[in-house]
């Protein structure tokens, strides 16, 4: 039988899912012990155990100096930023994008632009956002619409015009305005397509709001990691590391499921 | 006064020519087949008729009307593929052809319980009661099509055009929505052109049947002349010419 027609049955399926991550960890404890046999102070590959309870310790004790549990507070600052950009990338490339989708005046006038915006990089803009907004929350926002509407917009725009034009056409035979088509054709049409993108550009997002906090800011989990690296605290390093990827993981399961659970029509052809 | 009147219409894409010289008068109430060989301007000729496209020269007017710019409530259309949406379910596909002519797009208060009745009673028409609540992905390529048909029906069309509608359909399908054609043609009278590649098909169901092709042909320039309407052919009465002479011309009974 060829390989590609092999596929493993179910219990090797979810041991073959295992499989890498306890490669890694597994990796990671012996190289965490072989040097702490050498140097038992070695900061660099701190032991299981000391992560785990480095984390008990930063989810659970609050700061001695503020009284609050910082690791908290961190997630809140980033999360509040991050959903606040994306929201506002997604709102306004979802508004761009069926802009120059559906009205030939728009996507002549726009699609160049926005096509020649998406090529600025981002992360080169960010002096000029600082100096322009500030230190505070609007810059770090800012930054994150910046990075990822250009392409959000242009992949919505695409996919408003691959609606197959016979539905514009029919949607005209049946007497449907302008609105009416935008509204209750093309809409409805991109919103899967909408998170699918926001899914998409979580990555990005979270690159520049933790590249924005490390540069300035007083608070947020980029803010922290970058702020301990000073005392090569590894154990407080990878514990944020670990929690952001575990966050970012569950806000895309939760999109995921939005989509199924909100538009039954994608799925009711299979 | 003929329903549809098409007038000495030409159209070209840049400097070639697709249609040339196209006159045809229609009645209301005929069924019109248009046949002919690919690349032989059927299809622009429905696009016309639709006014997706404006002709480079010449009129093409419903009932006396101006020549619309644009597809209107006065024209229904079924294309092969594509002509329900598939965001909405099979009933909500059906009150769309009534709700899509509002501002917002949606039926309000009673409107909408009047016209979800409406639509109940067009499914049952069309013989989809049973998969009302589901969406078009899920049916068939006979029932979207029949669907489509419903669709375009509810928002009541002055004319009605099928480009290829039954092109993607296995045989046996396709005979059943001949019949659901004819029947549905039967109950509501209404004025038809139909492209179709299947030459007996244009024939069975059509009244007359349109042949495009190019009367002119350059073999150096195969692109250097458009068609137009070669044939008209009464296809009533399976095709069988001066069977109704006598409606006609009553006192040629008397001849012999």
């Amino acid at each position: 039988m060829r390989l590609i027609n092999r596929s493993p049955a179910r219990p090797l399926a979810v041991a073959l899912a295992a499989a890498p991550f306890v490669a890694v960890a597994i990796a990671y404890a012996i190289g965490s012990e072989i040097r702490l046999a050498a140097n038992p102070s070695d900061k660099l590959l701190p032991a299981p155990g000391t992560i785990l309870d480095t984390a008990i310790r930063l989810f659970t004790e609050p700061d001695r100096r503020s009284g609050e549990i910082l690791l908290w507070r961190d997630t809140a600052a980033s999360l509040i930023r991050l959903l606040g950009g994306v929201g506002i990338a997604a709102l306004t490339s979802l508004i761009i994008g069926m802009l120059i989708g559906l009205l030939p005046y728009a996507r002549r006038s726009l699609s160049g632009f926005v096509a020649v915006l998406s090529m600025v990089p981002p992360l080169a803009l960010l002096p000029i956002l600082f100096i322009v907004f500030g230190l505070g929350e609007t810059s770090k926002i800012v930054l994150i619409v910046i990075g990822i509407t250009p392409f959000m917009t242009r992949d919505l725009s695409q996919r408003v015009l691959d609606i197959p034009h016979e539905q514009i056409v029919k949607a005209q035979t049946l007497g449907a305005s302008t609105w009416v088509i935008a509204a209750r054709v093309a809409l409805p049409q991109i919103l899967p397509r909408l998170i699918a993108n926001v899914r998409l550009s979580l990555g990005s997002a979270w690159l520049f709001l933790i590249a924005a906090e490390a540069v300035a800011s007083d608070v947020g989990l980029g803010y922290r990691i970058f702020l301990v690296r000073r005392y090569l605290a590894m154990d407080v390093i990878l514990t944020y590391v670990i929690w952001i990827t575990l966050l970012a993981f569950i806000i895309d399961w939760a999109l995921r499921l939005l989509t199924r659970k909100a538009f039954p029509w994608m799925e009711a052809g299979l | 006064m003929s329903f549809v009147s098409v007038r000495d219409v030409f159209q070209s894409y840049g400097n070639r020519p697709i249609l040339e010289r196209v006159n045809v008068e229609v009645n209301e109430g005929e069924f019109i087949s248009i046949v002919g060989a690919s690349g032989c301007g059927k299809s622009t000729f429905l696009r016309m008729l639709l006014a997706e496209e404006r002709p480079t020269r010449g009129i093409i007017s419903i009932d006396g009307g101006e020549p619309a710019v644009e597809p209107g409530l006065e024209r229904g259309v079924v294309f092969q593929k594509y002509s329900v949406f598939p965001h909405l379910t099979v009933r909500q596909n059906i009150v769309a052809g009534e709700g899509f002519q509002t501002p917002s797009g949606r039926l309000r208060g009673s409107k909408r319980r009047e016209a979800l009745e409406r639509a109940d009673a067009m499914l049952d028409r069309i013989g989809l009661n049973h998969v009302a609540d589901q969406y078009p992905a899920s049916l068939s390529g006979g029932m979207q099509q029949r669907l489509a048909i419903g669709q375009a029906l509810t928002a009541k069309p002055r004319i009605l055009l099928l480009d290829e509608p039954f092109g993607a359909l296995d045989p046996g399908t396709r005979l059943s929505m001949h019949q659901f054609l004819t029947e549905l043609r039967a109950e509501t009278k209404m004025t038809v052109f139909m492209v179709t590649h299947d030459l007996e098909e244009g024939f069975k169901l059509g009244d007359r049947v349109l042949v495009f092709d190019k009367p002119r042909w350059d073999p150096h320039d195969p692109g250097a002349f458009g068609a137009t309407i070669t044939y008209d052919f009464d296809a009533r009465d399976r095709g069988i010419p001066f069977q109704r002479i006598l409606d006609l011309y009553p006192s040629l009974a008397h001849v012999s």
